[in-house]
Formats: structure tokens, C-alpha cells, sequence
């Protein structure tokens, strides 16, 4: 039986058909999770995807993290539920206190959208354990506020415990802390990442097929020992 | 209180609503004075109103005829010439509904139709440039949205005054950054457009936004409130008095030259995550199969949806007024019927259908509220708290307003223009000759207009719902609308103010064929055509004359090609004073591509291919890119208009795109060969090695039309050239592809990493 990853739309995702096609083509199910369920279906995995969910009204995921699924993930979280917020789906996470740090606006003041190559730092993480140490990838970042921020203490254990999932390769595209372009939880299952491998699953519609690892990592780590 | 515009209101009591002009109030003081003038009607237009009614208007009937008949929504200096299109349209099966509707639907194939429009925000851009620019896309989107379909793109065409006059440095910024909010913001990816700087747009850019949808054929839906008894919902935001007048004292008439702040209450403000959740509300609706009738809320707002539903219909609708959501409170129904307010949408439904459809409207948290009902009366009545304020029948503010025939003439200047020829600047010669074409090719490659525009475009989402193959800088964007298959459509904007102020007849051509040769370059089968028509003002003849000319090439243009117009947008009165703008029609192209899988981007990608340079080069040099940043001339003629040859030319690329013969294809255009081969470089990382087949300023800078380059996949050279001679298009051998500068053998040499920092430092060194 395929693994059942959900895919979350908010009011306002935009991303998540992306993430749906990603899903399906690392081999798994993908199934739609809506904002106000309060069930995740029996899903193996969810995703948080990219887009400006509640309009990023108040402050970019700030009102998502309120959700009525986002408190069944919350619980789900705790007995080991893989989670991947990419870009929004970060900042929720972030919101949520399911990931250390924030995301502040790019150094630059304006919306980046643009092909950047990024180095896997950690592949013991569920989403990253299909790639090699030290790996570098092509994958779009495409955010307003996604400059990594937290304090040196939080930075200094992120880097000890080898919670810094991917950086910036090259120049730092938004002033993010560290060149931090994704942590991970000290469990290893619950990842953030501000750049989009969703969008980088074929090199027909997108920069390469390079994000699509984070896929089928999932997988890997779900499937029994 | 005191207004913006300087009138006074008193404010009702919480409660109780202000005593309004009634219809009886209308009989019974024919002679009472109305402000008419400062709503944007002439005196004659005013006497029409009343011998339409048999009395004087009131002030709401005054009000939706004052920004249904303003230039903007009725195109009365233009209609007459607008049917050329359709008298001229060649014969086409592929068109599903045309011009006259939201947005003109073209059948693709496969079971899917696209549907497709462009249209100016201009003066609200130049008011207001994030808010001007951000409404702008939400309004063509809800355009494509009320035909039925999903937007599944943008594209935006702009122009702007000098790109280091001050002025420009606070519209562009804000024009741009406002795109890049409601565009990113709705989950539509920006594929391409346009960036172009002139000195005659400095107090009146251009901001034309396009979108595109993707539909179902059997799930067209039109604006027509038919079936008496049905119920009138809408849907959306709540209405405030944001963009009163945008339609009527904004965007028809003609800039001052100073306090156009004043005119900031006119411009909308938008808010894109509502029209995200209504664009999600309004298709689960239609896939329901509980809409009857739709039109989107744009200019004109509740006075145009409602007077184009009922008069498409047949019919004649009810409305009361007082039930019309409210941002503010104090609004009476004159203001509620001008308001422009954003991301609103009008429903038809039947009675038994209106509670699922509120059902479908809570689940996106939509607002929804029955304001009326379909009914067979032919008349368009409205009251406001149970008194009648509005009775007239619909079609006479929709489609009998008044037409001119305005005066055209040809000013006597165009002759003096025609005769300064460019083939008289000097060009590189001599012993310097070499290092001077250098630094002409350098001159163009990091100015402004020539520059790399990814300071504009990373601004924008390219990438979202992952059906992007091709978007700027490449010559056409390209969708994927269906993965099974490979079915696609590509998109290219053109215009060029420059070759329409030499001849607006050849010059608008001239923006089709560059249009239609960029969709072909990606391996798309060029099949219809929307258009914006950006112009002064339609009072003065000379600026007629140019629209006039415009028109007629283009409806000539189309019908040579064999596509037709499907739908468009005229802006007039893009002025200041007695300055008008140049006479700038953009041009958008529609191209179905059988399989994207086999698209032709426009860098080089493959070294060692040979370079083949298709199409003839003349020495046409009148109003080229290079005349005008080397010498600052604009003169002499255009380049020659040959659509015959664009044909041919769109063939080729076709089919040599399906048999996967070329590599690359980029069209020549601005600056010529020199500009494609550095762009060709600098878009794939490869360099090239070409030799030039004659004079090398010619060969270099001219800009003749029906040209591309193309690099052909190695082992592909002889089935390529007997594409071309099959065809009859000229090609000429120039090159390879390959290394790492762009080399003009016998000339100059220039490293890709010195043209790169040229070409990308252009727009940063000046917006930062």
C-alpha cells in the first residue's frame, strides 16, 4: 500500500497543487487536507504548502497556525508525524513553535523570485534522506519575507545538533541568518525550508528535477525498517 | 464633511437613510440643475439622457450614464473603427465567443478552450503606482474569470517615462511591486511581457496587464441575466468608495499636468486574497452547475454589471440598492453604483439554487447577498430603501450610447518625420570602425531598454501551479495545459511606440509580426489575437488620424495572417496637456503548442550548432533601438512591413519546433542581431562565433522585420534547409554556437562574464 502524504489548503495556499503533483510523483497519495478539519484522514505525512494563507494578514502564517488541522498536526506531531512547510508552510511551522526562529522580510525589501542553489547539510532528516552530504541542489526560492532569523543561543544549538537542514549555496539571496535556507527538529521529522522543491520536480516546468528527494526521503523513512 | 473632489455631504443619522432623487422627484423638477459635467457628460450627452427618459435623469440614473457612456466603457470615439476587426476577421472555427464579450474564447483542441484578454490601468498607475498596477491584474483576472474559466497566468506590458527620471523612480517601483503583490498574492505565475522606457510616457505610463484561462467549452459563460424570477447575487467585497469615477473622470479624460493626487480617491485598492478566494468560490460554483449568468465588477462597477447582465439578457432586473454590502455606511446609491471597488463578481441564479450557492460562498468566506431579481419588464429598475431611483431601460446605458465620428488628419509633421532618414547617421567606419560597433553593441546591451529586466521580473512568481515551460526572458511564454497530451499555449506581447509615431500603420503591424514570430519561435502555432490601444486624446485629429491608422493595419495585419482579433481594450487620453503619448497598440499573441515537450527556448543551450539567420536584412535603421540610444534620432521610415514572409517564417519555426530540427530560436527585433546574439548568449551561458554576411552596422543594428535566429541541432542541417527552400524563407549560414564570448568574427570579441555585468547591472544601477 502507497504511502497517504496530506497536502493542506488554507484559504489563500497557492502552492498546494504543486506539492499534490510532487507527492504523486515521488509514488505516493497525495490527499487534500482542508483548513477546518479537524481529522488528518489517517494520513502517513503532511505537507504545509507555499502560498499567503489567511491573505498574510497580521504577520505571514500567523493566522494559519490557529487552524482547526494545524491542532491536529500539532498532537500528531508529538507521536512522530513527518511535516514539510515549504516557504508559507515554514513560517507556519515557525509560528506554530513546531520549528525554532522566523522568517523576516528579504533584506532587499522586495519579493525574490528567482533559480538559487542550495546545500543539503543534514540527510538524517525524514524529507532530506534520500540525498548525500554536502549535496547541492537547484530549486526556485520565490518569498517576500524569508530571511532566517533567531537569536545567536538558538543558532549556535541549531548548528551543534545538526538541525540546519539546507543553506544557501553562493551569495545569501535575503540576509537569512547563517545562510539558513531550512531547519529541521531535533527528531528529525519536522522540516522547513524557505526555497520550493516542489516546483523543481521536472526540468520541463521547472529548474531542474532536484527537489524531488524530498519526496520520495519521506517515503523512505516511512517505510518499515 | 468636505470630499476629496471638494463637493459636501451631510451625513444621515445612523438609521436613516439620506433623502435621495427619486424618480417621481425627477418629473416633478425638470429644470433642477445637475452636476453632468463634472461627471464627464457633455451637454449634448446630458440632452440625451433626457430624450431617452422623456425627463431629466435622477442623480443615480445620471450617475451610471455618466460612467457607462465615459470613453472607457463605451468606446464612443472608437466603436466605429473597432468593427474592422470583425469585417476583416478571417474565417475561423476556433472561436468561441468574440469580441463585444469579457474576454474573446478560442477552442484549443484536446476538449480545452483558452480565453485570453489585455487591458490598460494606465492613469490609476500613475495616481496611485502599487494600488494603480495591483488592480489592474485583479481586474482582467475577474474578466477571464466571468467567461467561465481558471486564470492560469499574467503577463504584464509596461511602459515608463526616462528609466533615470525622477518620476520614474517612484512609478516604476511601486508599478512593479504591485504586480509582484497581487499577481504572487492570487497564484497566478507572470510569464512575460514587456519593459520600454521613452521620454513621452513620463507623465502617463503604461501598465497593460493580460490574463489567461483555461476552460471547458461547454462551460463558456456569458454576461446575460436571462430567465425571469432568478435571483442577482453578489458576491465579494464589501462596496466602499474607493474608485468613484475611476471610469469616467480617471481613465477618460486627459491629464492636467499637476495635482493628479486629487484624483487619488478615484484609484481602487486591492485587496488579492479575496480575489483569490472568490476566483476558488466563483469556478466551484460553475462546476456546481448553479450559475445561470456572471459578469465581474471592474469599471463601472454595480452600474455596468447590471446594465450589461439585463440588457445581454434580454431582459430587465430589479435591484434594491440599500442591499448592497457597505464599507461605509454614509454611501448613497449614486456612489454605490459608481463605486469600483475590488473583487466583486454579479451572479444570475435561479430561486431554488441561491441557498447552495450562499453555502458554497461561506465555505470560502465570501460574502454573498441577494440585491435583486431577473425580471421581464425590459426595464433596469432600482430603489433605494423602497423609493424608485432608478427606471431606464438597460441597453441604453450598455450598448446605445452615443458614437462619434471623430475628425482624423494626418498633421503635416509626418512628412518632415518621413523624410529624416535614419540610413543617413553615420555608422562605425574606418580604422575605428571595429571598436566603435564594440561599443555600440555594449551602448545598447547595458541601457535601460536593452538591459537584463530581471529586476522586474524576479519580482514575479513564474513558477506557481507547475505548469510553466517557457517565461521571460525567453521569447514567448508557454503553459502546459494538459500533461497527458503535451497540449500547450504560448503568449507574446508587442508594441513600439517608436515605429507607430514613424507610421502607426506599419508600426502596429509591425507589433503584430513581432508577436506572432515570438510565439512561433517557441514552436507555437500563432491562432488569435487581443489587443490594447494606448492614445491621446481622442479630440484632437492628429492623435484620431494615428488611432485611425492603427486600427486599420492591425484589422489588415490580422486578416494577412489569418488571425483574428478576439477581443481588447482602447485607452485614450494617455496625456498631459496638449502632449500625447506616442501612439502605442500592444499587440497579444495567442499560440497553441501540440506538444511543450518539444518547446524551442531562445538561449543557446547546444555549443557547436551552426547559427542560421532566416528572414532578409535590409538597412532599415528608422526608429531602430540604435538610431535612438546612439544618435537620439527618431526619423525616416520603419522597417518594411512583410507579412507574407512573417508567415512563411512562423511555418518554419512551427514545424521545425515539432520535428525537433533547432535548439534555439529568438526573434530579432530591438537592436537588431547584435541584441539577439547577446541575449541568445546570455540566456543559455554559451557563446557564439558568427560571421557577418555583409556591411556589419547593417548586419549589426538594423532592424528589418520577419527575421529570427535559429541554432539547428547538430546532424539536423540539411532537413532544416530544406524546411527553409520548402518555404521559401532565405537562410543564411552565420555561425556556431559555443565558448564563452560572443565573438563577430573580423570585428570584436566580448567576453560572456563583461557582457553579463553590462546586461544585468542596467536596472540595478539605477533602481537598486
Amino acid at each position: 500500500m502507497t504511502a497517504r502524504i496530506g497536502v493542506v489548503t488554507f484559504p489563500g495556499s497557492l502552492d498546494d497543487r504543486d506539492a499534490r503533483r510532487a507527492v504523486a510523483r515521488a509514488g505516493a497519495t497525495p490527499v487534500q487536507l482542508w483548513h477546518d478539519d479537524a481529522s488528518l484522514h489517517g494520513v502517513d505525512a503532511v505537507v504545509l504548502p507555499g502560498g499567503f494563507s489567511y491573505g498574510d494578514y497580521l504577520r505571514c502564517g500567523a493566522i494559519a497556525r490557529f487552524a482547526p488541522v494545524m491542532g491536529e498536526i500539532i498532537g500528531a506531531v508529538g507521536s512522530g508525524l513527518p511535516v514539510l512547510g515549504i516557504c508559507n508552510g515554514f513560517q507556519i511551522l515557525c509560528e506554530a513553535h513546531l520549528l525554532p526562529g522566523a522568517l523576516t522580510r528579504n533584506v532587499a525589501r522586495r519579493f525574490i523570485s528567482r533559480d538559487i542553489r542550495i546545500r543539503i547539510e543534514t540527510v538524517t532528516s525524514a524529507w532530506t534522506c534520500g540525498y548525500e552530504a554536502g549535496q547541492e541542489i537547484t530549486v526556485v526560492l520565490k518569498s517576500g519575507e524569508g530571511a532566517y532569523a533567531a537569536d545567536a543561543a538558538t543558532l549556535a544549538e541549531l548548528e551543534a545538533r545538526g538541525q540546519i537542514l539546507c543553506r544557501y549555496a553562493g551569495s545569501n539571496p535575503n540576509g537569512s541568518a547563517g545562510d539558513i535556507a531550512g531547519v529541521v527538529s531535533s527528531t528529525g521529522t519536522v522540516a522547513g525550508l524557505m526555497p520550493h522543491p516542489e516546483h523543481a520536480i521536472d526540468a520541463l516546468t521547472g529548474p531542474s528535477a532536484d527537489g524531488l528527494p524530498f519526496f520520495t526521503s519521506v517515503l523512505r523513512a516511512l517505510a518499515p525498517a | 464633511m468636505t470630499e476629496p473632489g471638494g463637493t459636501t455631504r451631510v451625513a444621515a443619522p445612523p438609521g436613516v437613510p439620506l433623502r435621495q432623487d427619486t424618480v417621481a422627484d425627477a418629473t416633478a423638477t425638470p429644470d433642477r440643475e445637475q452636476p453632468y459635467a463634472a461627471l464627464g457628460l457633455t451637454a449634448d450627452e446630458y440632452a440625451r439622457i433626457g430624450a431617452t427618459l422623456g425627463r431629466r435623469p435622477t442623480d443615480a440614473e445620471l450617475a451610471i450614464y455618466s460612467v457607462m457612456w465615459s470613453e472607457h466603457c463605451s468606446y464612443k470615439s472608437s466603436r466605429k473603427h473597432l468593427r474592422q476587426f470583425a469585417a476583416k476577421a478571417p474565417a475561423t472555427d476556433v472561436l468561441l465567443a468574440g469580441i463585444g464579450q469579457n474576454a474573446g474564447v478560442v477552442d484549443v483542441g484536446h476538449g480545452y478552450a483558452v480565453t485570453f484578454k489585455i487591458e490598460s490601468h494606465n492613469h490609476p498607475s500613475y495616481v496611485e503606482p502599487f494600488q494603480g498596477a495591483a488592480t489592474g491584474v485583479g481586474g482582467i483576472v475577474r474578466d477571464i474569470l466571468a467567461m467561465g474559466a481558471r486564470p492560469v497566468a499574467v503577463m504584464d506590458s509596461l511602459r515608463f517615462g526616462p528609466a533615470d527620471a525622477p518620476d520614474t523612480q517612484r512609478v516604476l517601483p511601486g508599478v512593479v511591486g504591485g504586480i509582484s503583490f497581487y499577481g504572487n498574492c492570487l497564484g497566478l505565475p507572470n510569464i512575460g511581457g514587456e519593459l520600454a522606457f521613452d521620454p513621452c510616457y513620463l507623465g502617463n505610463p503604461l501598465v497593460n496587464a493580460l490574463c489567461v484561462g483555461v476552460l471547458r467549452p461547454e462551460d463558456l459563460k456569458l454576461a446575460a441575466a436571462t430567465g425571469p424570477g432568478n435571483q442577482v447575487v453578489l458576491l465579494g467585497s464589501r462596496t466602499g468608495p474607493d474608485g468613484i469615477g475611476g471610469a469616467s473622470v480617471l481613465a477618460s479624460a486627459s491629464f492636467g499636468g499637476s495635482g493628479e493626487g486629487a484624483k487619488r480617491p478615484s484609484v481602487q485598492v486591492g485587496d488579492p486574497f479575496m480575489e483569490k478566494l472568490l476566483v476558488e468560490c466563483c469556478l466551484e460554483l460553475y462546476h456546481a452547475g448553479l450559475v445561470v449568468g456572471v459578469q465581474d465588477l471592474g469599471a463601472a462597477g454595480v452600474a455596468c454589471a447590471t446594465t450589461e447582465l439585463s440588457a445581454g439578457g434580454g431582459t430587465g432586473m430589479r435591484v434594491a440598492l440599500d442591499r448592497v454590502p457597505l464599507r461605509d455606511a454614509s454611501l448613497g446609491p449614486a456612489e454605490i453604483l459608481m463605486s469600483e471597488s475590488q473583487e466583486r463578481m454579479m451572479a444570475i441564479v435561479t430561486p431554488a439554487n441561491v441557498a447552495p450557492v450562499l453555502s458554497i460562498c461561506a465555505k470560502w468566506d465570501v460574502p454573498a447577498t441577494v440585491i435583486g431579481e431577473v425580471t421581464d419588464s425590459g426595464r433596469l429598475e432600482m430603489t433605494w430603501h423602497g423609493a424608485p431611483v432608478v427606471d431606464i431601460p438597460p441597453s441604453s446605458a450598455a450598448n446605445d450610447g452615443p458614437v462619434y465620428d471623430r475628425p482624423a488628419r494626418r498633421p503635416d509633421s509626418q512628412d518632415a518625420l518621413a523624410s529624416d532618414d535614419a540610413g543617413r547617421l553615420p555608422r562605425p567606419a574606418g580604422p575605428a570602425a571595429a571598436s566603435a560597433l564594440r561599443a555600440d553593441l555594449l551602448l545598447l546591451v547595458g541601457s535601460a531598454e536593452g538591459g537584463d529586466k530581471a529586476w522586474v521580473t524576479e519580482q514575479y512568481d513564474r513558477y506557481v501551479r507547475g505548469d510553466t515551460v517557457l517565461a521571460m526572458p525567453h521569447d514567448a511564454g508557454l503553459l502546459r495545459i494538459d500533461a497527458e497530451t503535451g497540449l500547450g499555449v504560448a503568449l507574446a506581447t508587442d508594441g513600439n511606440g517608436r515605429y507607430c509615431h514613424l507610421d502607426p500603420y506599419a508600426g502596429t503591424q509591425l507589433a503584430l509580426a513581432e508577436a506572432h514570430r515570438n510565439v512561433a519561435a517557441s514552436g507555437a502555432r500563432p491562432l488569435a489575437v487581443t489587443n490594447c490601444l494606448n492614445f491621446g486624446s481622442p479630440e484632437d485629429p492628429a492623435v484620431m488620424w494615428q488611432f485611425t491608422e492603427a486600427v486599420r493595419g492591425l484589422a489588415d495585419g490580422c486578416q494577412q495572417l489569418g488571425v483574428p482579433v478576439t477581443g481588447g481594450n482602447v485607452s485614450f487620453y494617455n496625456q498631459t496637456g496638449p502632449t500625447a503619448i506616442r501612439p502605442t497598440p500592444v499587440v497579444g499573441v495567442l499560440g497553441v503548442h501540440d506538444d511543450v515537450r518539444r518547446r524551442v527556448p531562445s538561449g543557446f543551450g547546444l555549443p557547436d550548432a551552426a547559427i542560421v539567420l532566416l528572414g532578409h536584412t535590409r538597412a532599415e535603421f528608422g526608429g531602430s533601438l540604435w538610431a535612438w540610444l546612439r544618435h537620439g534620432h527618431l526619423g525616416g521610415r520603419p522597417p518594411a512591413v512583410d507579412l507574407a514572409a512573417e508567415r512563411s517564417l512562423a511555418d518554419v519555426l512551427v514545424a521545425a519546433a515539432a520535428e525537433q530540427l533547432v535548439a534555439t530560436a529568438h526573434d530579432l527585433s530591438d537592436g537588431g542581431l547584435a541584441m539577439a546574439l547577446a541575449e541568445a548568449c546570455l540566456t543559455g551561458g554559451t557563446g557564439c562565433a558568427v560571421t557577418l554576411p555583409g556591411d556589419a552596422a547593417t548586419f549589426l543594428f538594423s532592424e528589418s522585420a520577419a527575421r529570427v535566429i535559429v541554432a539547428v541541432r547538430p546532424g539536423s542541417e540539411l532537413a532544416f534547409r530544406q524546411l527553409c527552400a520548402t518555404n521559401g524563407v532565405p537562410a543564411t549560414d552565420i555561425g556556431q554556437t559555443g565558448g564563452t564570448a560572443l565573438e563577430i568574427a573580423g570585428w570584436f570579441s566580448v567576453p560572456l562574464a563583461e557582457l553579463a555585468d553590462l546586461h544585468g547591472s542596467a536596472l540595478p544601477a539605477l533602481f537598486g
